[in-house]
């Protein structure tokens, strides 16, 4: 049977040094997100934000406590490990969009499986579905820099998906967009969020949060608030 | 790892100008080495030739002398008392002694500074056995030929040694004594011996005012023993008649195929050298893949991060960057050999036109164009360990952070 919560957090902290300074980023969090969710991470810049989403996306390992994911303690495993439930299990999603220059739509959507072993020809297949699914078809083979900023969110969006993981984490996904086309990909969220995905959103913008169901509210590394929220529908 | 390699190649792609400047120096770099070898191989195939044409069982005897042959002084001096000693050794089927000397020669109103080989001419016959000496127009010199000369090919050609080229019955004077040109010897690629002049040997001792000189001695044994063994009998025999201690003697005995050994040795040595520092530059060509790598790595930073949140490990961005390293070495190693084997028939094509024979040919064998691809690639994957294992080290959540 499934494990109720995709992601834990048990007595979490985040260390880093500069020169002899040692900077608490994060500290002593407990954190449970369920299957489904659709959470927003807030708080002001420098809060932890950014540390949370990198323990939670297993692209960095905490000083102290225990992450899992899934179920699985992901503390102790080695980066072979990590990189492959990286790749199964989360989809990122960036606000600088982060896509490959030389690589062309459907070819960056792809890019994941590539990293799990699947086969040109079916990866190709996901890939064109994919694409479909964020309406880009018509952009098939432009690159990146042939791309406006919403179709390469969308475009980001759609390898966040390729290996149909479980969890999205998108940190400041609408950061570098303008509101209208912000709200778009916010209505991508939504849609993957009713369709079962569970949706991580770290976000300094107030306006996106009536969109989730949970907020969690972070300051000086520690959770200092969590509540569930009214969703509102996008128009 | 196919997908891996194409990724590489699109990144490659994308830096266009910055691979293409990066791989000079190893196109650089591989052209002076294959140019290099394949004239090298091509030499040591035409002195093999010219030995073959000497014969295994040819023996050559000469002063310890510093100087090319003719040379020598004093005691260093070999005599026809030694040529006689050596006739008398077991083994010995027949000995020939040559006289070489630079001599004043005059044809018609010009002088010049020439080669005289004196030859007996009953022994002309072994002597073009030996050269590579084959009488295209005339006779060879004779019993009898007194005052006769046989002449290289090079005093034919107008403007070549003379403004007008000798011909058969022309009269050339060597030490105010003249010598009717009887025949005339075909091309043989070699300066000295196609400007030399021939004539018999008792002439140009008496010309020369010397009796018994000699300043080579060819030896050729007889079927059935070993030329090393003959020739260690003529060295005990020679020492025996000089007076000489062993360790200590004034002469040389040697094989052709100790000759042969001697040469490629020197050679060896001579184009090890000159590849060596052709490598140099193979060197310089792959720091300069190191180094654009290391931009490359920087540059992409953030590019790594995102690759390994998507789901890359660390031999993924390894590979890709090795791939990427070892494809600049394997392009750069292409266009090298390319540009290589065109320097290599170049020079074939200038000496050919300038020495007037085929006698330098540059040898492209596919073990040198697959060894140098290897070797061109293996430089480019070997430059590109470091910058390849400092991507793939990276930790995704710091590479992301990268501005």
């Amino acid at each position: 049977m499934k494990n109720e919560n995709i992601i834990e957090l048990k007595d979490v902290c985040r260390y880093y040094r500069l020169g002899n300074t040692e900077i608490k980023a994060l500290c002593d969090v407990n954190l449970e997100i369920k299957r489904g969710d659709f959470i927003a991470i807030v708080g002001p810049s420098g809060s932890g934000k950014s540390t949370m989403m990198n323990l939670v996306g297993a692209l960095d390992l905490s000083s102290k406590g225990d992450i899992f994911l899934d179920g699985q303690n992901i503390e102790h495993l080695p980066e072979s490990e990590l990189a492959q439930i990286r790749g199964k299990k989360i989809g990122f999603v960036f606000q600088t969009f982060n896509l490959i220059p030389t690589l062309n739509a459907v070819e960056n959507i792809a890019l994941p499986m590539i990293f799990h072993g699947v086969g040109k020809e079916e990866r190709m297949e996901r890939a064109e579905e994919i694409l479909k699914e964020v309406s880009l078809t018509h952009r098939r083979n432009h690159f990146p820099k042939e791309l406006s900023g919403g179709e390469r969110q969308r475009v980001a969006i759609g390898r966040a998906l390729a290996n149909d993981p479980e969890v999205i984490l998108a940190d400041e996904p609408t950061g570098n967009l303008d509101t209208k086309t912000g709200l778009e990909i916010m209505k991508i969220f939504v849609n993957l969020n009713k369709k079962g995905k569970t949706i991580i959103l770290v976000t300094h913008n107030l306006n996106l949060i009536k969109y989730v169901q949970k907020v969690l509210k972070i300051s000086d590394g520690k959770i200092i608030e969590q509540k569930k929220v009214k969703q509102h529908k996008i128009k | 790892m196919k997908d891996h390699f194409l990724l590489a190649f699109s990144n490659l792609k994308r830096r266009g100008l910055r691979s293409w400047l990066t791989m000079i120096g190893i196109f650089i770099g591989i052209a002076a080495v294959v140019g290099l070898i394949s004239l090298g191989q091509g030499l040591q195939g035409a002195i093999n030739k010219q030995f073959e044409q000497l014969g295994k069982d040819k023996i050559i005897i000469q002063s310890k002398t510093m100087g090319p042959p003719g040379t020598a002084t004093g005691k260093l001096i070999l005599t026809t008392k030694d040529l006689n000693a050596i006739e008398s050794v077991r083994g010995v089927e027949r000995v020939v002694g040559i006289l070489m000397k630079s001599s004043v020669i005059e044809f018609k109103d010009e002088t010049k500074i020439n080669f005289i080989i004196g030859i007996n001419p009953k022994d002309a016959q072994i002597f073009s056995e030996m050269q590579d000496y084959k009488v295209i127009k005339g006779r060879d010199l004779r019993d009898g030929d007194g005052f006769k000369a046989v002449v290289g090919y090079n005093n034919l050609i107008d403007e070549k040694i003379w403004k007008r080229g000798v011909g058969i019955g022309s009269t050339i004077t060597v030490g105010n004594v003249e010598f009717k040109i009887v025949g005339i010897l075909g091309k043989t690629g070699d300066p000295y011996n196609d400007a030399a002049i021939y004539i018999p040997k008792d002439t140009l001792r008496n010309i020369l005012n010397t009796q018994d000189e000699e300043d080579e001695i060819v030896v050729k044994t007889q079927e059935g023993f070993n030329p090393n063994d003959v020739a260690k009998s003529i060295e005990r025999k020679l020492r025996q008649e000089r007076d000489e201690k062993e360790g200590q003697e004034t002469f040389t005995v040697q094989t052709s195929e100790q000759l042969l050994n001697s040469f490629t040795n020197i050679f060896n040595i001579v184009q090890g050298v000159l590849v060596g520092i052709a490598a140099i530059s193979l060197l310089v060509g792959g720091i300069g893949i190191m180094n654009t790598m290391y931009t490359s790595v920087l540059e992409r930073t953030k590019e790594i991060g995102t690759m390994k949140a998507v789901g890359a490990k660390n031999s993924d961005i390894l590979q890709i960057f090795l791939f990427e390293s070892g494809l600049l070495g394997l392009v750069g190693g292409i266009i090298g050999i390319g540009l290589g084997i065109g320097l290599g028939k170049g020079v074939q094509y200038i000496a050919t036109i300038a020495l007037g024979t085929n006698l330098l040919q540059a040898s492209i064998t596919l073990p040198l164009i697959f060894g140098a691809l290897t070797f061109s690639f293996f430089i480019g994957t070997l430059s590109g360990i470091l910058p390849a294992m400092q991507a793939a080290k990276l930790r995704p959540a710091d590479a992301l952070r990268y501005e």
